[in-house]
């Protein structure tokens, strides 16, 4: 098992180092990162020459390259390359992000799994029932429409509602800023209360999506799964339709459920871009597209790692599930 | 997954009933013609989408504005004149639609294609092949994965090759270049689907016979195994319609996606969102085209999926 582990982390080490690559090309090719900078105010020529040289800039491309990864193996993932205050440590901000990021998909993503497959199991058990239909329907109308509409008209009827809380004498309940900075305040009901109202929306609106996707796959899996001979040799057992649904059935039905899970989740973790954006949480997505704006080299490439890094763990930790779930899948 | 061999269904006893003695065999595609016409679902999803096909050349031919029109009032509610409203400089939503989602299907299409050319080569190639040819496979699709989307789109949209041609005044048109991003970008589940089959395939006696009988590696791919995949290679291009609507849409939203004059419904949406309240019409029309070719090309592949399916005995209402 541990053998496994570690020879799956070694054989991802060169696709992090040609993904890196790439990116780190592919920003070069969007341009001079201090461009706006040098247009900002006039700027002598000895300042420009001190900002290339302190951003290394100067220097080969492939050398830079080189010391990039040199500094983010030991820690040091570089500054962001706008001399003077506007300069930002790239693991402090990706680290930011990936804690704002991760509250909001850890939930929001474990409660679509659970509603996802509950939905699943119960449409492909009852399959063609009224309840099938519906939830066939719902999932249909819901993954066919982007992710930031849904937001959009989320955000949108949360005004009149918290209008109408301020008209009661309440507070204005449903913000759409992400967490606050300094952390919830006041009593623990009414910091339970202020994490709801930060949390509803941007997790309803990852929520609406994943569950119906989750849903039409759980459903999939389980019918095919229910049709097999093994189900039909434990109902002729006499075996309780429960225990035939619950142990026999469901625990081979995960396996393409959780394949689309971790996938999802890796990419997720590494920004939830239009969530973020809808809902101005300053996350690893935001801070993504701010990067690719300003053209910064070393924060791209931060939030591209940890990216990169949490997609492959949640593929590894897939590979290990699938081996409990179906014991006839070995690793190795 | 059809069966390889050409099924044939005995014709219903209607026909022995009317007097003729030998019922005529169909084809396997007729089979599949009447089971698709039969689910309800699909058959709602494909006249929408032939409305929407007309809605964009025939309401565009037709429509008394065009979508450049201004100066038509500002912010007017939909009404007889301007079915879908007016916009902040007097532009009439209506014909801003009509163009809108014929970029969008344009881009989809292009994508879609592109999604499933990408998705059948190379999972057929390392279902094939095997060994080395499959691990560079899944290594490129792990590339793929881990380079987002986004910064491919910002690179290409305003690096140093697009000022460049825009300098020039002209250049590859942003619709095309779009649907490219798409296209390299979304093959990777047609890709896995596809190699999945072919593993399966190549085992089976009729690729043996056929490898007997001197065939090469290209005749027994194209003749032989990929012919047997192309039912779930259609419902997956499906697939990818759909998502590529919603990805353009996505990537528009966040400004990396359409630019002027090119245009689509995600850049309308992306135009209009602050007007979601005030005037809220300006929003909700082109979301109501994105979630209506977004839905009917998934109805559609749910039918396709459905009459595909040899197992299937029920055919859903």
């Amino acid at each position: 098992m541990l053998r496994y582990i570690v020879r799956r982390i070694l054989i991802s080490i060169p696709l992090l180092i040609v993904g890196s690559f790439l990116v780190f090309g592919l920003v070069q090719g969007m341009g001079d990162p201090l461009g706006e900078w040098k247009l900002q105010k006039p700027r002598s020529p000895q300042e420009i020459e001190l900002a290339y040289q302190q951003t290394g800039y100067n220097d080969p491309f492939f050398e830079r390259y080189v010391n990039w990864a040199g500094g983010f193996v030991t820690g040091d993932w570089g500054k962001s390359v706008i001399p003077g205050s506007g300069s930002k440590d790239v693991k402090e901000e990706v680290f930011h992000g990936l804690w704002t990021t991760a509250r909001l998909v850890i939930g929001a993503e474990v409660l679509a799994l659970l509603i996802g497959m509950a939905i699943g199991v119960i449409g492909a058990v009852r399959q063609y029932s009224i309840f099938d239909y519906s939830a066939t329907g719902v999932a249909f109308v819901l993954f066919s429409m982007p992710v930031f509409c849904i937001g959009l008209m989320l955000k949108s009827a949360a005004i009149p509602f918290n209008d109408f809380l301020q008209s009661l004498g309440m507070e204005r309940w449903i913000t759409t800023a992400g967490p606050p900075p300094g952390g919830f305040s006041g009593g623990f009901g009414h910091q339970i209360g202020q994490y709801v109202g930060t949390f509803l929306l941007p997790t309803l609106s990852l929520l609406a999506i994943q569950f119906a996707l989750y849903s039409r796959f759980q459903r999939a899996s389980m019918l095919d799964v229910l049709g097999q001979d093994y189900v039909r040799t434990a109902q002729a057992k006499g075996l309780s339709s429960g225990r035939v649904i619950f142990r026999h059935a469901f625990r081979n039905g995960l396996i393409p459920v959780i394949t689309v899970f971790a996938v999802n989740f890796g990419q997720l973790i590494g920004g939830a871009v239009i969530t973020e954006t809808v809902f101005n949480w300053s996350g690893m997505g935001r801070l993504l597209i701010r990067s690719i704006n300003e053209k910064e080299p070393y924060m791209v490439l931060g939030v591209v790692m940890v990216t990169a890094i949490a997609v492959v763990i949640s593929n590894l930790i897939a590979d290990i599930l699938y081996a409990y779930l179906d014991p006839r899948i070995r690793l190795g | 997954m059809a069966d390889p061999v050409t099924t044939t269904t005995a014709a219903p006893s209607a026909t022995a009933a009317a007097g003729l003695d030998i019922a005529k065999p169909r084809k396997q595609w007729q089979v599949i013609l009447r089971r698709f016409f039969r689910h309800r679902a699909a058959i709602g999803g494909l006249i929408i989408f032939v409305l929407l096909i007309l809605f964009i050349f025939v309401g565009g031919a037709i429509w008394k504005y065009q979508a450049a029109d201004l100066n038509l009032g500002r912010y007017k509610a939909p009404s007889g004149d301007h079915p879908f409203g007016t916009g902040q400089i007097g532009d009439d939503l209506f014909a801003k639609v009509i163009r809108g989602t014929g970029f969008s299907m344009q881009i989809a299409m292009v994508a879609a294609a592109l999604n499933t050319i990408l998705g059948v080569v190379l999972g057929s190639l390392a279902g094939y092949y095997r060994g080395w040819v499959d691990s560079a496979v899944s290594r490129l699709t792990d590339l793929v994965l881990v380079i987002p989307t986004f910064l491919i789109a910002a690179v290409l949209s305003r690096g140093t090759f697009s000022t460049e041609e825009i300098a020039r005044g002209g250049g590859a048109s942003n619709w095309f270049q779009v649907a490219i991003i798409l296209g390299f970008t979304n093959w990777m589940t047609v890709s896995r689907t596809v190699r999945g089959m072919v593993l399966s395939l190549r085992e089976k006696e009729f690729v043996e016979a056929a490898k007997a009988l001197g065939g090469g590696p290209t005749r027994v791919i194209f003749r032989h195994i990929l012919p047997n995949t192309m039912d779930v290679v259609i419902v997956n291009a499906t697939i990818c319609v759909a998502q590529a609507v919603l990805l353009e849409s996505a990537l528009s939203f966040v400004g990396l996606g359409v630019k002027y004059p090119d245009t689509s419904l995600g850049l309308l949406i992306n135009e209009n969102q602050n007007e979601l309240i005030v005037h809220p019409w300006l929003f909700y029309f082109p979301f109501l085209f994105i979630v209506l070719i977004s839905l009917s090309v998934n109805f559609i592949g749910d039918g396709l999926r459905d009459a595909f399916d040899p197992r299937q005995k029920r055919v859903r209402a």
